[in-house]
């Protein structure tokens, strides 16, 4: 069984970033990325001072840069597909060390790895510095409305339950030769996939079935 | 004996896709029993349980249901359905899909909230409730972090916070180790409730019943002390009931 404690992403700590109240965060949060898009491409200013606040941030968070950037590895399949607009897009060329590439593309390809990468910062410094229940109750406090706040925390509180899930399958797969790295074994990935949707939708009518035992009414407002 | 706390009388269902579950089921439990549901799988267990608080059934309008049942003389019927739930606390075989909040704490407070009880009751019925199945310390922990016999536990806590007239288990000690088997069974000799537990795990249920019935069929064949139920060899091999090896009923 997965003993992985805390949701994986939130790093433990007492900065001021930590104890700041969720609600403010995630406000600020989205004001900053909002900002970072808004930022013209082609300028570069802009994203240093970007750039240094987030920076200013982390430290004032105290979380380790190391694990921020083991978490960056999400962004990568932007980073390949910025890597691609120099080669694709129309316009003037140039030459860069034997390969032309196009002027528009490169000016758009560092705006894009440019927001992609603040953004993506910004984001993770939020997850690390919050709690995921306080950031439940930041988004009810911020009036998002009360049935998606619920959706989250069952996706919170479930996503072990179900990973958990996937990893015994997994593990059954592999006892009995199972190769992920054979195409021929691809389609029994896919109906292992689609045996976990039909269980996870399963458990999802058993508790509801338990919600409903101890009274639920989804009509009735809750708080 | 006065009212009984759970009255079923000729209970018959049949699922929406016309496969008939219960064919007329009678059954009486009264005041402070704890009567243990025995039968094979496929009896109509499951089936008789989600009756018992209107999720299945005529209350439920879904299926096709004759019979009656009531809580403490009150009716299973739609417009008292906030009540008998209250009245009838059901603890589901497992724990993962009754704990969903993200700590035991909001877990437990969720059905007296339902019930509309101030924050300070709630708060009271929360603390009654953990410290009486002994978890009281992990109020504030996250449910999947618990063991399973932990969660277990949490689990029937977070029935016994509605105060229920009945206590119903669903295979209370399944995929439990020992220990944590004979610690549920302290839990629930203490409590102070009618308790209806749904087990094959006969060796528990003559431990917690004195009394036993047995659903097999869609039908209830045999009622009576669990010993005596237990010891009647052709009752048992007739309905698919087997006794762990080495264990004898007469010598317990």
């Amino acid at each position: 069984m997965g003993a992985e404690h805390g949701h994986q992403l939130h790093v433990h700590g007492d900065s001021p970033l930590h104890r700041m109240a969720a609600h403010h965060k995630v406000l600020l949060v989205v004001g900053f990325v909002l900002l970072i898009v808004a930022t013209p491409a082609g300028t570069f200013w802009p994203y240093a001072v970007h750039a240094t606040l987030l920076i200013g941030a982390v430290a004032l968070s105290r979380v380790p840069p190391a694990y921020l950037a083991r978490r960056m590895v999400v962004e990568v399949p932007f980073v390949v597909f910025a890597l691609w607009l120099p080669f694709v897009a129309t316009g003037p060329r140039m030459e860069v060390a034997g390969l032309s590439l196009s002027e528009a593309g490169l000016v758009a390809a560092g705006g894009l790895l440019a927001k992609g990468t603040l953004g993506v910062l910004t984001a993770l410094l939020l997850a690390a510095t919050t709690d995921v229940r306080d950031l439940l109750e930041g988004l009810r406090r911020l009036r998002m409305p009360a049935a998606l706040v619920e959706i989250m925390g069952f996706m919170v509180r479930y996503l072990d339950v179900v990973g958990g899930e996937l990893r015994r399958m997994r593990v059954a797969l592999l006892s009995r030769g199972f190769d992920p790295r054979s195409p021929r074994h691809w389609p029994v990935l896919a109906r292992a996939l689609g045996a976990l949707f039909v269980r996870s939708y399963e458990r999802g009518e058993r508790v509801h079935l338990a919600m409903v035992s101890r009274g639920y009414r989804p009509q009735a407002s809750r708080r | 004996m006065g009212v009984p706390v759970l009255e079923v009388t000729s209970l018959a269902y049949a699922y929406p896709d016309g496969n008939q579950a219960l064919f007329g089921v009678d059954l009486h439990v009264h005041r402070g029993e704890r009567v243990a549901l025995l039968g094979p799988n496929g009896a109509g267990k499951s089936t008789l349980v989600l009756h018992l608080n209107g999720i299945l059934g005529a209350a439920a309008r879904s299926g096709t249901a004759a019979g009656t049942v009531s809580v403490s003389g009150m009716p299973v019927e739609p417009t008292n359905l906030a009540e008998i739930r209250r009245r009838v606390g059901i603890v589901f075989q497992d724990p993962d899909d009754q704990l969903f909040m993200p700590t035991v704490r909001d877990d437990v407070a969720f059905g007296p909230g339902n019930l509309g009880l101030t924050p300070a009751e709630v708060e009271a019925r929360v603390h009654e409730a953990l410290e009486a199945v002994g978890m009281s310390e992990y109020a504030g922990r996250p449910p999947h972090h618990l063991s399973f016999g932990q969660r277990r536990r949490v689990a029937v806590a977070t029935v016994l916070a509605m105060r229920p007239e009945i206590l119903v288990l669903d295979e209370p000690s399944s995929n439990l180790d020992p220990a944590s088997r004979r610690e549920l069974a302290e839990i629930l000799t203490a409590l102070d409730v009618t308790i209806l537990m749904v087990t094959h795990d006969l060796p528990y249920a003559m431990q917690l019943c004195e009394r036993s019935v047995v659903l097999s069929g869609g039908v209830i064949v045999a009622d009576g002390p669990t010993r005596e139920l237990l010891s009647n060899a052709p009752l048992m091999a007739t309905h698919r009931l087997e006794l762990p090896f080495g264990f004898d009923p007469t010598r317990v």
